[in-house]
Order: structure tokens, then C-alpha cells, then sequence
């Protein structure tokens, strides 16, 4: 899966016969995980004190595998994908190991890290209004990606460009690329920030809430286009998102963070049909979906997520828990795989950090 | 705090109290227009509430449905239609007319962060819609009625010294609802009040609402783009594109057979949170993007993007028609309420698209 | 704790219950901040110290600032019994220069007080009603266009000096910036949320003005007004100094700047000592008005 220079990149890896790009099966992990996120840990030091925002978190992302880190707000995602590339703010020390390929990259200095931003590591962001910069054509921003990594010249560049927007799936690609955000719809303008993206062909491409702030006709469109690229780029990638429905959409496997820490990973039907952690089961429980009056009431979570200044030795979700037991509020549980589910590398097999797992499967829909 | 609704009653023999005319819908939009200058945010909407229904206006950006809602409690002066609430026209009444009919008006907003002064504490919050509407007559009064709203939306009587900034997302939309709440109005106008939240608290903003509207018996005007949230909790649904009303039914029948194509095309791309489910759909993915407010497309204003549209649809604009319990703007469904669905893969435009498949409606 | 920053979760010490603090917790912090910034703590410190100095300068001052003492003219700093030495008349400067800080002071609130006066509901009108925007707007770019001194030079050059004239001068030519401000703050206020609701409760325009957009607009005024008061004070120095405000005997730091320049070789301190005085005030406010923004912005999680 070499980047090619100046040329779009064929399909890497064919799916079954006949198979459409929704159904197909990722391409097995060829020889380990490209991205390799071991104990990783982020504290921010802040003037009301410190704070602990992601705590001992590990993690795999294959190649051509779409890995979906899920959560609400405060638990610690978006500080972990920023923190796999440097991009976290001074205040926040890191600690742990990140392997990109074969390349640590945290405590690793700047210049060894610029040049792999964008081209190993590439990241797609909420607001495509403010990724892109007004006063630039979408063509220009895509070349100048293109002419600082790859060093082609402008008419290459500008070739390459045109493919780029086309495998996204923008129409009239040589039109639209000398057009400026502002004359594109919100969803056209996620599509040009996953070509600026993927311009390099990088090793792991990390959206950030990408589909968030567009509608949701619109949403569809951009998660075929994430899946397209995975499939025929083999581009490893790592979906944050709060959105369970959009993870049922795409992810293949999925982790649930809560309070800085993972509490449950698992491949995506598993998790779905079988959640352990009480928080993933609490989660699923919340999204609305029966009609009301079926008494079916929407599962509340008591009570709001903790802010740990150190780590603390807890299950973080213990004071919110109805099975939370004086076990739940001294230890905390090791992230374990479930009976009989061991495969090969533990961290593809379903894996949960609770000391009172649920056991019964989510009610029907 | 009892509210004073108009009913009329004819005549009637001593000894009866029976009205003879049913009280009057708590809203009725009359073709209601709201041009921003050049934008046309709302281009003719006519919506009926009654007492006590949930009905849910959906609809994606540009749709025009915050302006609907704001327009109903006169935040705008509407360039045209009427607005009526509970039977009085309040289209072109002054803030001094205006005030008394406001009590019977509420509204709750998105952003829990903006949506309460952060210099008042929550008592004051709460209470203040009682000082402007002149409802309590001295200050206890009012205490007690702020205090009985935040009991309400389940916050204790320590809120009432706190300020927004201590509250969690969660918390401040409960305030909201408690200041909406107070003067106990008979229509909510909730503009995505969940929206901000994430899905465990909206999970509980939900369920209070529904509580809420079952105790105390308010209509809601329920503005938003969350499917899910909309099938738990309406009774109608009415779907906006570009400023107008494409359908509009009872929630269950929508839901289960949608007819207008761009409703199909909104329940589709909602997406399912059960991976089986989800990835055995057909997906929709329409074409084009949503176009500008300022020069609508001609005809029926979705027929850019729309994957069955036929030459009638640039030019004629479809008419709003009662088929099948519900009204529906769509040249191609028929009256008996057959018409295509794009969800079934294999559709493209031309007339004479196989039947729309009934689905079971759920419970 | 605020929750205004969205990849920080909000404080919940105990599950369930939120904190039991008030508005003290907000302006606890904002002291807190204050008096983390060196820079902002030290100018305050200066500033209590020449206000005191100022307030104070009748019980304070070693001499009258008019006593005229002949045989001890041209004294240097340090000379015994004149700390900062005398002038040509042999008053002691340490003494003039509190008198002069007082109706420097004096002349500079009363300026700022004018400014505000006026700026304040101008700049409430110009952002809430459009209608008027356009008329108050242009009129402040009138006033704008004047650089600042030769604004406040004329208009005590039509009035005749004293300091009431000077203060008015002065405040009329600060009123665009204030204008300036409150509009701004109020285009951002109305269009929250909060606002429309209370429309949508009925509230009338001076309702909402004076209940939620004034209160709000506050922190952006007293941090333009703390930084004003310097510009006052620079500027009563000067039309002192032009001889366009405080008339002799009244001392002021900008009258003994201008009598010392004759002297200026012969006893340099004459005008060193005025002009550090208003340097040294002038900053101080500058520093503490600057750490007060930063206390108060919204970034450091103030609002």
C-alpha cells in the first residue's frame, strides 16, 4: 500500500465478487495494526488544577479497518485522536507510546512530526467551514497539501487534484476546482476536506465528528465516501463520534470511552447485540426509538460524567451505576475479553472494564 | 395559575353547561410567509395544532422551521398569512396587545448555554416571565410559582440562588423548560431542545417532556431534525423543505409509510443504530445540494434533487391535498395515496412507479 | 467550575449535586486570575498608592503645594526635608506632585465619567435599533476622524481653560470609543438567545436593555473605562501643559511640566520628576486595565 506519486491510487484491496461498498468486508489485518496506541494518558495542567482527561487508553487500527471511538462529551476522544499526532496544546503533558508503522511518535520533536501530518496521518474535522480557508480556492488548498509532501509540480498537482475531488464524489470536478468554500453546500466542502486529507494517501485518516454539522441527507453521502476510501485506498480509519446510528452505519469496530478511559471495545455487531459495560448498555438504552405510551421510557443516567484531577483507583462510572458495589469504588477493573471470545490479538476481541458485567442481550427493537 | 381560554358556548337552558362548539384549536398558521429581505425563510405555511397534540416539524437546514417557530411567538412580524391562537388573530398585534395572549405561549431554545442570562440566578430566570406577563401579584407569589416549576422539571429548591455557569447542559435546559413552563401556557414551542445535549441527558430532557406534556396537557410545536426523538414523541409530523410544507399526518402513519419523496428520503438517511438493521438498507443519497432560499427552484421546489421527478414537477407547484389521512405536495401520489418510493432500489423518474409498499405500522 | 469549555467535562464533586456557590464564585476567579499576572498586581498597587496619595494629599503632603519658600529654590532630589527636591519658587515637589495627581485624578474621572455618560446608551441605542445605528455610527466616525488631542485642544481652546472645561473636552473626544464598545457588545448580546426570550415573554426594548444587555455589556465597559482614564490623564497633562486646562495655582502635573522646560538645564528634576509621575500612573492603570480584560475574557473562562 505504497503511495503512489501522481497518479490516483488504484483499488488496493478488491472486495468479494459482487459485493457492494456497504457489505464489504474489511481486508484482514495483513501483518499488525498500523496505528498502535498503547497506555496512553493525557493531563491537562490548567489554572484551577490539573485534569485527567484520557487515562491508560489502548488501541489498534488496522489497515483499511474503520474503528469508531464512541462517547459524550468529556470523555476524552477528541483529546486522544489530537494527542496521536502532537496536536494537543502545551498545557497537556502525554504519556504512553503511539505507533504509527514502526515510528513512536509521542515525546518525538517536531520536526520529526510535521512532515507526518498530512501525509501519514491526516485528520477531517467538524466544521468544514472553518478547515478551509475563504480565500483560497478549493484547488489551491488541495495542491498546496500536494506540493509540500509530495514536491509535484503545479500541473501535476492540479491533475492529481481533480482526481482527488473526483473520488470523493464531487460532480464536475474540473469546474469545482477553482470554485472557493463559500460556493459549495457544507456537505461539498467535508468532501474537499477528506480529498485535502487523503491527497497524500496517509496511513490513518482520523475524522473528528465529521458528519455532526451537516444534515443528515447530507451525512449519508460522507460516510459512503469514508467507506469508499477504506476500501479501494485500504486507508485505516479512526471515526470519533457521539453518534451510535452513524457507528451501526460504518464502524467495524468499535470503543467506547467514558471519563478518560475505554470501558468496553468490541467488533460492532457484538457490541450492539451484546454490550456488557453498564455505561454501553445505558447508551444504547437512551437512543429513542419505540413509540411513547408503550411504556418504554428513554434509560437516563443519573447524575453527570467526573472530572478525575489524578487517576484514581475506581471505576470511573461506579457513582452512576445501578450494579456499583464497594468492589466498583476501590479498584479499577482491567479491561478483560469476554468468555471464549479471545482471538489471536486481544485487542480484536470483545472487551469489557467492569467487575459486574451485564449479562442479558438489548431488548428487541 | 389557571388559564383563561376563549370558548364559545351558545345558548343554553338553565341548569345545562354543556358548550355546544368545541373549543378552538390551540394554533392555526394560515399560509404564513416570513421573507428576510431577499430570503424567503418561510414561503406559505398552513399548520393546524390542537389542544394537547405533540406535532413535530421537521426538516433540515434552510427548511425554515425555526422561523415557523419563532414567528408563532412573534419574535418576527410575518410578511404575510395569519397567526392564530386560540381562536384570536395575533398576527399584527403590538407588544401591549399582544400580552396577555402571550402567556398561553412558550418557547425553549437550542443552546443551553445561551439560552439563560448568565448574570440572573435561575430564580430570577424563572420569574421573570411572571413580572413581564403581570401574572403573580406580589413577590411571594412569585417564589412560589418559580418554585413549583422547578419542582416540576425535577430541580430542588437550592437552584433558585444559583447561577447558569454551575449548571450542567442538562440542568439549564430543565431551567428553560421551568421558565417556559411557568405561566403555564397551552402551546411549548421547542426549538431543538436536545439537539446540544448529548444523548444520555437528551435521553432524560426527553422523558421529562413527555411527563410534562402528559401532566400538564400543553400542545408542543416540536422543532427538529431528530428522527428518533420524533417517532418517541410525536402525535404529528409535519415535514418542511425550503420554506414549505411537503406532508404532514399522524406520526404512526408517517413514519411507516411515508409518501412525499423527500420524506422517504429523510427516514432513510436517518440511520438505525443496530449494524444489521442499518447496513441492509437501501440508502437513499440525493442528488444536488439543498438550493438557496433567495431564488427557490420553480414548480415543486424539491424536483432538483429529487430522483422520480417528471417535467410537471419544474413547472406546476403541487398542491397541498388530504390523501389518505394526511396532507401530502406531491404531483405523483395519487388519491387513494399510492405513489413511488425511492427507497425501493431500482426507482427512476418516470410516471407509473409500482405502488408504494405498505409497511406495517409500528406500535 | 463553568462549563463553558466543551473538552472538559463540568465539575460534579459529589454525583448529582452541583456546587453551592453564587456569583462569588465567578468574581473569586476573576480575582484570582488578577492576581496571578504580576504586571496586573503591581499596577494596581501603584494605583491605590497614587489614589491614596492623591485622595489624601491635604493630610499627606509635607507642605502646601503653594508655599513658596525662596532661599530654598533649585533644591535637588534628596536634599533634606524635599524628597524630590523643589522648583523654581522652592515649593516642594513631592507635595505638588500629590496636589497635581489629585486634580489629575479629578479631571480624568470626571472625563471618563462624561464619556460614559454619553457613550453608553448612545452605544446601547446604535446596536439595538438599527434605525438609529446608522445615524449614531456615522456621527462617531464624524468625531473619530478628529485626531483625539487636537479634538480636545479645541474644544478648550472654544470653552477657555480650567479643569472642568478640560475634563469635558477630554470626555467628549473618548465618547467615540465608548460608543464603539457597547455597540459591539450589544450586535452580540441581542442576538442570544436569552434575549428572544424574553421578548417572547413580553419584555419591552428598555426591559431588555437595561436587564440583560446592560449587566452584560459591563465587564467591556469597565475594562474600556479603566483604560480611558490614562488616556484622561495624558490628555489633561497636555491641554495643562498648552495651557488649555488647570489654571496656576491650582497645581497640576501638566503645569509643572510646561514651567519646568525653561529650567530644564539648570535643575533637570523640575521636569523629570512631573513626567515620570505621569508616566508611572499613566502605566499603572494601563497594566491593571489589561489584566483586568484578560481576568475578564471569556477565553480564560470568565463569562
Amino acid at each position: 500500500m505504497t503511495p503512489t506519486r501522481g497518479a490516483v491510487p488504484p483499488p488496493a484491496h478488491p472486495g468479494p465478487a459482487g459485493a457492494d461498498a456497504s457489505t464489504a468486508t474489511p481486508p484482514a489485518p495483513a501483518s499488525g495494526p498500523v496505528l498502535s496506541v498503547r497506555e496512553l494518558s493525557v493531563r491537562f495542567h490548567t489554572e484551577d488544577g490539573t485534569v485527567s482527561a484520557v487515562d491508560r487508553v489502548d488501541l489498534d487500527v488496522a489497515a483499511g479497518e474503520i474503528v469508531a471511538i464512541v462517547g459524550e462529551s468529556g470523555c476524552g476522544k477528541s483529546v486522544t485522536s489530537l494527542a496521536l499526532a502532537g496536536l494537543l496544546p502545551p498545557t497537556a503533558r502525554v504519556e504512553g507510546s503511539v505507533r504509527l508503522r514502526d515510528q513512536e511518535l509521542v515525546g518525538a520533536p517536531e520536526r520529526l512530526l510535521r512532515p507526518l501530518r498530512g501525509r501519514d496521518i491526516a485528520y477531517v474535522f467538524q466544521e468544514p467551514m472553518t478547515s478551509l480557508n475563504p480565500v483560497l480556492t478549493i484547488g489551491r488548498q488541495i495542491t498546496e497539501v500536494l506540493q509540500v509532501h509530495q514536491r509535484l509540480g503545479r500541473a501535476a498537482a492540479r491533475e492529481r487534484a481533480i482526481a482527488l475531488l473526483k473520488l470523493v464524489g464531487i460532480p464536475s470536478p474540473e469546474r469545482r476546482v477553482d470554485e472557493y468554500p463559500h460556493q459549495l453546500s457544507g456537505g461539498m466542502r467535508q468532501r474537499v476536506v477528506i480529498a485535502m486529507a487523503v491527497a497524500c494517501d496517509p496511513t490513518v485518516l482520523v475524522a473528528d465528528e465529521p458528519t455532526t454539522a451537516l444534515d443528515v441527507t447530507v451525512q449519508a453521502g460522507i460516510l459512503d465516501v469514508l467507506r469508499d476510501l477504506r476500501t479501494r485506498l485500504g486507508t485505516a480509519v479512526l471515526l470519533i463520534t457521539h453518534d451510535l446510528g452513524v457507528v451501526a452505519d460504518i464502524a467495524d469496530r468499535v470503543v467506547v470511552m467514558y471519563a478518560g478511559r475505554v470501558v468496553e471495545q468490541a467488533p460492532v455487531h457484538q457490541l450492539f447485540a451484546r454490550p456488557r459495560h453498564p455505561y454501553t448498555h445505558a447508551l444504547l438504552g437512551a437512543i429513542p426509538t419505540a413509540r411513547r405510551g408503550s411504556d418504554h421510557r428513554l434509560r437516563e443516567i443519573p447524575g453527570l460524567v467526573p472530572v478525575f484531577a489524578e487517576p484514581s483507583d475506581n471505576c470511573a462510572f461506579a457513582d452512576r451505576c445501578p450494579n456499583a458495589d464497594e468492589l466498583c469504588r476501590s479498584s479499577t477493573p482491567p479491561l478483560e475479553p469476554v468468555k471464549g471470545g479471545q482471538t489471536t490479538n486481544p485487542l480484536h476481541s470483545h472487551q469489557f472494564a467492569c467487575w459486574h458485567p451485564t449479562t442479558p442481550p438489548v431488548e428487541a427493537r | 395559575m389557571t388559564t383563561a381560554t376563549p370558548r364559545s358556548t351558545a345558548p343554553s337552558t338553565p341548569g345545562s353547561r354543556q358548550p355546544v362548539e368545541p373549543a378552538p384549536p390551540v394554533l392555526e398558521l394560515d399560509n404564513l410567509v416570513m421573507h428576510f429581505g431577499p430570503v424567503r425563510a418561510v414561503d406559505g405555511v398552513s399548520l393546524t395544532i390542537h389542544r394537547g397534540t405533540v406535532v413535530a416539524l421537521v426538516g433540515e437546514s434552510g427548511s425554515g422551521k425555526s422561523t415557523v417557530g419563532r414567528c408563532v411567538v412573534r419574535l418576527h412580524r410575518p410578511t404575510s398569512g395569519t397567526i392564530r391562537l386560540n381562536g384570536t388573530d395575533i398576527t399584527h398585534l403590538g407588544r401591549r396587545a399582544l400580552r396577555p395572549h402571550r402567556r398561553e405561549l412558550a418557547i425553549v431554545f437550542q443552546d443551553p448555554a445561551s439560552s439563560l442570562d448568565p448574570r440572573l440566578t435561575v430564580g430570577a430566570i424563572v420569574g421573570e416571565p411572571l413580572r413581564l406577563l403581570r401574572l403573580a401579584a406580589n413577590r411571594r407569589q412569585r417564589e412560589q410559582a418559580v418554585v413549583e416549576a422547578l419542582r416540576k422539571v425535577g430541580l430542588g429548591v437550592e437552584y433558585l440562588h444559583r447561577y447558569p455557569h454551575e449548571l450542567s447542559g442538562g440542568q439549564r435546559q430543565r431551567v428553560s423548560l421551568a421558565r417556559a413552563l411557568v405561566s403555564s401556557p397551552s402551546l411549548l414551542i421547542a426549538d431543538e431542545p436536545t439537539s446540544a445535549l448529548d444523548v444520555s441527558v437528551q435521553a432524560s430532557v426527553l422523558n421529562l417532556l413527555t411527563d410534562l406534556q402528559r401532566d400538564l396537557g400543553f400542545a408542543c410545536l416540536f422543532i427538529t431534525h431528530n428522527l428518533p426523538a420524533v417517532e418517541y414523541l410525536a402525535d404529528e409530523v409535519a415535514v418542511m423543505y425550503l420554506g414549505q410544507l411537503v406532508e404532514h399526518g399522524p406520526a404512526a402513519a408517517i413514519f411507516a409509510t411515508p409518501m412525499h419523496p423527500y420524506t422517504q428520503a429523510l427516514l432513510s438517511a436517518a440511520p438505525l443504530p443496530d449494524p444489521v438493521e442499518q447496513r441492509e438498507r437501501t440508502r437513499v443519497v440525493l442528488r444536488g445540494d439543498i438550493p438557496s432560499a433567495v431564488e427557490p427552484p420553480s414548480g415543486c421546489r424539491f424536483h432538483t434533487r429529487c430522483p422520480v421527478a417528471v417535467k410537471r414537477c419544474a413547472v406546476e407547484v403541487p398542491a397541498a391535498r388530504q390523501v389518505a389521512g394526511r396532507r401530502v405536495s406531491c404531483h405523483l401520489v395519487d388519491a387513494d395515496g399510492s405513489g413511488p418510493d425511492i427507497r425501493v432500489a431500482g426507482q427512476s423518474g418516470t410516471a407509473g412507479v409500482p405502488a408504494l409498499r405498505r409497511e406495517e405500522a409500528s406500535p | 467550575m463553568s462549563g463553558a469549555d466543551p473538552t472538559l467535562a463540568e465539575t460534579d464533586w459529589s454525583a448529582g449535586t452541583a456546587p453551592a456557590t453564587g456569583a462569588s464564585l465567578r468574581g473569586r476567579r476573576v480575582v484570582r486570575r488578577l492576581a496571578r499576572n504580576p504586571l496586573a498586581v503591581s499596577g494596581f498597587v501603584v494605583l491605590c498608592a497614587a489614589l491614596l496619595g492623591g485622595v489624601l494629599a491635604g493630610v499627606v503632603a509635607p507642605y502646601a503645594p503653594d508655599q513658596v519658600q525662596f532661599d530654598a529654590a533649585f533644591s535637588p532630589p534628596g536634599t533634606p526635608g524635599h524628597l524630590l527636591g523643589t522648583d523654581d519658587l522652592g515649593r516642594d515637589l513631592a507635595s505638588r506632585i500629590l496636589f497635581g495627581l489629585r486634580s489629575s485624578l479629578e479631571a480624568s474621572v470626571l472625563a471618563v465619567a462624561v464619556a460614559l455618560a454619553a457613550g453608553v446608551p448612545l452605544g446601547l441605542a446604535a446596536g439595538y435599533l438599527p434605525v438609529l445605528d446608522a445615524v449614531i455610527s456615522r456621527l462617531t466616525d464624524l468625531v473619530l476622524a478628529f485626531p483625539f488631542l487636537i479634538l480636545a485642544v479645541g474644544l478648550a481652546a472654544i470653552r477657555g481653560p480650567s479643569l472642568t472645561n478640560a475634563a469635558l473636552a477630554i470626555g467628549i473626544a473618548q465618547i467615540p470609543g465608548i460608543v464603539r464598545v457597547v455597540r459591539g457588545e450589544t450586535l452580540r448580546l441581542k442576538a442570544l438567545d436569552f434575549v428572544a426570550a424574553a421578548i417572547a415573554s413580553s419584555a419591552s426594548d428598555a426591559w431588555v436593555l437595561a436587564r440583560h444587555i446592560l449587566p452584560n455589556a459591563m465587564s467591556a465597559i469597565i475594562v474600556q473605562a479603566t483604560v480611558a482614564i490614562p488616556v484622561a490623564i495624558l490628555g489633561e497633562a497636555v491641554l495643562s501643559f498648552l495651557g488649555l486646562g488647570i489654571r496656576p495655582p491650582q497645581p497640576s502635573l501638566g503645569t509643572m511640566l510646561a514651567d519646568a522646560q525653561q529650567y530644564a538645564e539648570r535643575a533637570p528634576w523640575t521636569a523629570v520628576v512631573p513626567g515620570v509621575a505621569i508616566m508611572v500612573v499613566t502605566l499603572a492603570f494601563n497594566l491593571f486595565g489589561d489584566g483586568l480584560r484578560d481576568a475578564l475574557d471569556p477565553r480564560g473562562g470568565g463569562r
